[in-house]
């Protein structure tokens, strides 16, 4: 008699970033394929982490669209269990046992979203962040140049000499740690379409971006740094105290990292006043 | 005429940097900062000292001001940052449990 039920073989590889393990899911080698080759260089095994810090997340594919796949972001949390939701997606994640699903199309864009909201509640109690900027190391140090669209964050990626590792051009990532930060290589990319390197470096200055007739760096007051940098921080949650954390560690950050602003003009020479 | 009283919201998120005063709303994750007058005004929210006293022995010190005139002033800007949820006014004290919740660390 012929086998009326098969086993669905489950598939899934892990995505770290920031030192962060996500596990994820499938049953589509498809999906699982995009996935490999879309995080090429953040993906490290599909051996379960030894570590015990891993997120794991069951993506399970639809075949339709959602009803409004223009709908924003949504991010709100009930009963330890937090809910994200975005036209072209619907993920819960239980922070206490790690463990969460994501219902979405098998596209890349999607698990892209809700990796980068995850990654900001985990940073959020951390003192760490994720910050529209580029950011890049040289010479054992890092580097953040932030700034809204337009700003110039591709532009001074693009302009990187040899010698400079690029982490982003679009999503930086911070982590807190002894008395510093470090920032880590991401996927996110930008305009330049390229992954940073997923390697991390401790950060020596935060650059807030300015287009300029002269390449030059100017002091930012601390109040200043620290309203340019919370405009700059991405923060999905609707969450009183993820808010006061997040507000508590752009202060902290910009307590002991210097802040300046890099006027500068689409050239390499910029690349002189840095590291 | 009856006293107002002003209280710092404490789901609000402040932090006091090189005498700038900001303040977050947990609501909306707005941002807030404050001029010399509010920030003296949040500082003395503390539910219990009505408005006209914060007026007389904080802001017409700081200021060279007459106090009807502040007093008027000092209501407007109290409704403006209730307005924003920033602290809450009453014509009774407003007791709080943790008046310093959300402040600086």
């Amino acid at each position: 008699m012929p086998e009326l039920t098969a086993e669905v073989e489950s598939l899934g590889l892990v995505i770290e970033i920031g030192g962060i393990p996500v596990r994820v899911n499938t049953t589509d080698p498809g999906f699982l394929d995009m996935l490999q080759a879309r995080y090429s260089g953040f993906v490290t095994s599909s051996q379960r982490s030894e570590g015990g810090e891993e997120i794991a997340f069951d993506v399970d594919l639809t075949r339709t669209t959602f009803a409004a796949p223009d709908a924003d972001v949504r991010v709100t949390r009930r009963l330890g269990r937090w809910t994200l939701e975005r036209g072209d997606f619907l993920a819960e994640w239980e922070p206490a046992s790690r463990t969460g699903r994501i219902r979405q199309t098998a596209n890349p864009y999607s698990i892209d979203a809700v990796l980068r909201i995850v990654h900001t509640l985990v940073l959020a109690r951390q003192g760490g962040f994720l910050a529209h900027s580029a950011s890049a190391i040289r010479n054992g140090r890092a580097f953040l140049f932030a700034g809204v669209s337009g700003a110039g964050k591709t532009t001074i990626s693009r302009l990187a000499p040899p010698d400079v590792t690029l982490l982003t051009d679009e999503i930086s990532y911070v982590r807190k740690q002894g008395d510093g930060y470090i920032a880590y290589g991401t996927p996110f990319t930008g305009e330049l379409a390229k992954l940073g390197e997923n390697v991390s470096a401790p950060l020596a200055a935060l650059y807030l971006l300015t287009q300029g007739p002269e390449n030059r760096i100017d002091p930012v007051a601390p109040g200043e740094a620290a309203r340019s940098l919370l405009a700059n921080l991405l923060f999905f949650a609707e969450d009183e105290e993820l808010v006061q954390s997040t507000f508590h560690s752009a202060f902290e950050f910009v307590r002991r990292v210097p802040v300046s602003r890099l006027t500068f003009v689409p050239d390499s020479r910029v690349w002189e006043l840095i590291g | 005429m009856s006293r107002l009283y002003v209280a710092r919201n404490p789901r609000v998120a402040a932090r006091s940097l090189d005498g700038e005063m900001m303040i977050m709303s947990g609501r909306d994750s707005t941002l807030f900062t404050l001029n010399k007058t509010a920030t003296i005004l949040w500082q003395s929210a503390d539910g219990t000292t009505p408005l006209d006293e914060i007026v007389e022995h904080r802001i017409c010190q700081e200021f060279e001001v007459e106090p009807a005139e502040a007093l008027h002033d000092a209501e407007t800007l109290a409704r403006e940052l209730a307005s924003h949820d920033i602290i809450q006014i009453s014509e009774e004290p407003i007791p709080q449990r943790n008046p310093a919740a959300g402040e600086a660390r």
